[in-house]
């Protein structure tokens, strides 16, 4: 609770100004502070009353138990490609991040690798920063179960006693993470697009919120390991070094199949699993200004010439003119290529915050209010079917020209 | 049988912004709606309740939140829930995700105990974690399958299909059990005068934390392990070049061209 000490409370509404959720007003027949039920106890107010009228109780913990967590830790997560295992790009991703934050603090940084036959996997997780992995092999972890790697990890995080754990946020990586945390009874931030060690060495991490239109950073101050999940394709990968080795540490997985609780019955793979947007350095998006399931054609077209792949907006999931897997935003994924190209998209909110990260954005739409161009470094106020098809034919002929030039 | 469904009260997060000078949320004009994925799994609720007649399906709802909450949980009965309950007191400000859990977990066990399915939203659109419904189950020793678009029981199995990032998965699990939602259809039905009349004689109760005996040292900011220290606008990013397209052959050209310098085009 909030609380205000009328005493030392002077009415100059510093208070007032700073709260961010409107939960605090000096009240004009008293001239005193008072707060409303909208307070989040966030904490702003109370840093910047002068007269320290303000105080939240808050809960304390000493340095010496804090202290006995230490080392960076990243869930391994892999994925079959083709008959073959593959690291996740996500977690290359968060071994770059992790040396950094490893280095910072003075300690190591591990992977927890639950799988079965996953030992071949572990090199990689040497070139690309690990200088350890735990390796968790059973038969019943050969597929994703919340039960079986919840179990397996939370065993790790308790005896190994980390001081930081961090998760891809991919659908398996928010799936597990609040299980583990809950068990552990510890704090998790949420799709974290920062991650930063503060002057306390504590973990500053942040991440948006509101669908985007806010940023919070969020510190877990009294518990230990702090956990954070982390978007993918926001930081980049570290540079493999080949000469790079590590300690294994084979961990005994003690796992029954009557603790796994569910059960995969079928996997319907959409129908082509070689369509991933979150890897495709070229994106062509369609949006609901395509009109029609035929235009499609016009855009794949367009993919082609540019060696690009096809994504869309919810909007067109929505209509089934393209699978989920390929959609772009807050209920889809989130890209970051190179280049992503916007055709009759609006540009909501939802879907900005999938795609605001990429290199350079393209957009075209006959709206010139389209939210989507505040995000173009290039946009087209025009019919994207007058300009598509002439922009593919002067292309093609760019191209010819170019193969036919000597040298 | 009983379900379920946990709900939450959002603001429409289209309109929430933080002013840049100030970095204070600007709340003008914004108006409050029922979380879009809690929607989705009422809906899941109702059609499992029309399609099973012979289960007698009991849908309850649930929610965390100020006493504002009501109007969300009055749509809710009129969407076709059949009771609905508001945890709402001071002591839970301030929670974070494991205190809000906690306390929504206490509201399950004390208030139906004998449920045999909890739905929720995949995610709520303004804290945005997707990490509540999770952290219920494990508090309630339950298993849970998240990210469903369709949810069917079959001989006292809950049958989900399951988006995963290749496609989809049939995932099945023994009840009681927890699934989140994270698509629909009915998304902001309204509801006919008849179910608008109907609700507002449907039971809707309103609980502080001592009428479900939570310990307050469980919930609200003390027992939160995770802290928000700061609140800031997202970097604005600047906009580049817009051109008009009215001619397409010179846009088509002017396309071209920027591709060619920025390098994006190789043979
Ligand atoms: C909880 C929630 C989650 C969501 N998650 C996502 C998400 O993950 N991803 C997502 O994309 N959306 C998401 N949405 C939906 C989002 O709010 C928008 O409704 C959606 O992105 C709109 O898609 P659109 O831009 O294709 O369609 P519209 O908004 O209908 O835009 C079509 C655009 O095409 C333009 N246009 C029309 N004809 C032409 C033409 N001939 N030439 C050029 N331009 C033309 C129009 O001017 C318009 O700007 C979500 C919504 C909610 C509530
Ligand atoms: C900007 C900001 C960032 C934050 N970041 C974090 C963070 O990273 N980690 C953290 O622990 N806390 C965080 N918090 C606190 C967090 O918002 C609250 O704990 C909130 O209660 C968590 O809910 P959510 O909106 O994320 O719900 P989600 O987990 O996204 O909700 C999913 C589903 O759970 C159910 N549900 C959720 N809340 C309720 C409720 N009150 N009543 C009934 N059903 C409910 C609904 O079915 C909902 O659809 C943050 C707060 C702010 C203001
Ligand atoms: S900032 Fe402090 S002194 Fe000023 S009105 Fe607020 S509580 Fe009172
Ligand atoms: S603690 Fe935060 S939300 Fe509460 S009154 Fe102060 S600034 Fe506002």
């Amino acid at each position: 609770m909030l609380k205000v000490d009328y005493e030392a409370c002077t009415g100059c509404k510093v208070c007032e100004k700073v709260c961010p959720f409107a939960a605090i007003i000096v009240v004009p027949e008293t001239k005193k502070a008072k707060v409303l039920d909208t307070c989040t106890l966030c904490g702003t107010c109370v840093n910047a009353c002068k007269f320290e009228a303000l105080s939240i109780e808050r809960r304390a913990i000493s340095e010496e138990e804090l202290a006995k967590f230490s080392g960076v830790f990243v869930w391994g997560e892999w994925e079959k490609k083709e008959d073959s295992n593959k690291i996740k790009r996500v977690v290359l991703e968060l071994l770059g991040k992790g040396r950094e934050l490893a280095e910072k603090l003075g300690e190591t940084l591990s992977v927890i690798l639950p799988g079965y036959n996953v030992e071949h996997l572990i090199p990689e997780l040497f070139h690309h920063g690990a200088d350890k992995v735990y390796l968790c092999d059973h038969v019943l972890l050969e597929q994703y179960t919340t039960d079986g790697y919840a179990t397996t990890i939370s065993s790790v995080i308790a005896t190994e006693k980390p001081s930081i754990v961090l998760y891809g946020a991919t659908p398996n990586g928010r799936d597990l993470a609040p299980r583990i945390a809950a068990r552990l009874a510890l704090g998790l931030t949420a799709d974290c697009t920062g991650l930063d060690i503060n002057e306390s060495r504590q973990l500053l991490q942040t991440r948006p919120a509101f669908g985007g239109n806010i940023m919070a950073s969020i510190l877990s101050p009294y518990t230990r390991p702090q956990m954070s999940s982390v978007r993918p394709n926001v930081f980049s990968k570290s540079n493999p070094d080949s000469s790079r080795t590590g300690d294994i540490v084979r961990v005994n997985v003690n796992l029954n199949r009557i603790t796994i609780r569910t059960k995969i019955v079928e996997e319907i793979v959409s129908q082509d699993d070689s369509i991933n947007i979150e890897e495709a350095k070229v994106l062509v998006s369609a949006g609901k200004g395509i009109g029609d399931k035929e235009n499609l054609k016009l855009i794949e077209e367009l993919a082609q010439e540019l060696n690009g792949t096809v994504s869309g907006s919810r909007a067109l999931v929505d209509l089934g003119w393209i699978p989920h897997p390929q959609q772009v935003g807050q209920s889809g994924k989130t890209v970051a290529p190179t280049l992503y190209l916007a055709l009759g998209i609006s540009g909501a909110i939802q879907h900005l915050v999938g795609m605001s990260a990429s290199d350079t954005i393209i957009s075209i739409n006959n709206d010139p209010e389209a939210a989507i161009f505040k995000v173009s470094d290039f946009g087209i106020v025009g019919n994207m079917f007058d300009i598509v098809p002439e922009f593919i034919k002067q292309l093609k002929e760019y191209k010819r020209v170019q193969t036919e030039k000597p040298g | 049988m009983k379900i379920v469904v946990l709900v939450k009260q959002v603001p429409e997060a289209d309109k929430v912004a933080v002013d840049p000078e100030t970095g204070t949320l600007i709340r003008e004009g914004i108006t409050s709606i029922l979380n879009p994925y809690c929607e989705y799994a009422l809906d899941e609720a109702v059609k499992l309740k029309n399609t099973h007649p012979e289960e007698n399906i009991e849908i309850i709802t649930i929610s965390m939140g100020p006493p504002q909450t009501k109007m969300a949980l009055l749509r809710c009965l009129e969407l076709g829930a059949d009771k609905a309950y508001l945890l709402s007191d001071r002591k839970f400000a301030g929670s974070d995700v494991w205190a809000t859990s906690t306390a929504l977990k206490e509201g399950v066990v004390n208030l139906e105990p004998e449920f045999d399915l909890i739905l929720a939203g995949k995610q709520a659109i303004d804290g945005d974690t997707a990490q509540v419904p999770a952290e219920i189950a494990e508090q309630l020793g339950v298993p849970q399958i998240t990210y469903g678009v369709k949810v069917q029981i079959v001989d006292k199995k809950v049958e989900v299909k399951r988006e995963i990032e290749t496609g989809y998965q049939i995932v099945s699990a023994r009840m009681p059990a927890l699934v989140t939602m994270s698509k629909g259809s009915n998304i902001r039905r309204i509801p006919s005068m008849k179910e608008v009349l109907n609700a507002r004689k449907k039971p809707l109760e309103v609980l502080t934390a001592d009428d479900i005996g939570i310990d307050e040292n469980k919930v609200g900011l003390k027992a939160s392990p995770t802290q928000v220290a700061r609140i800031f606008a997202p970097p604005e990013k600047v906009g580049g070049e817009i051109i008009d397209g009215s001619d397409h052959i010179v846009a088509a050209k002017n396309l071209l061209e920027f591709l060619i310098v920025n390098n994006y085009i190789k043979e």
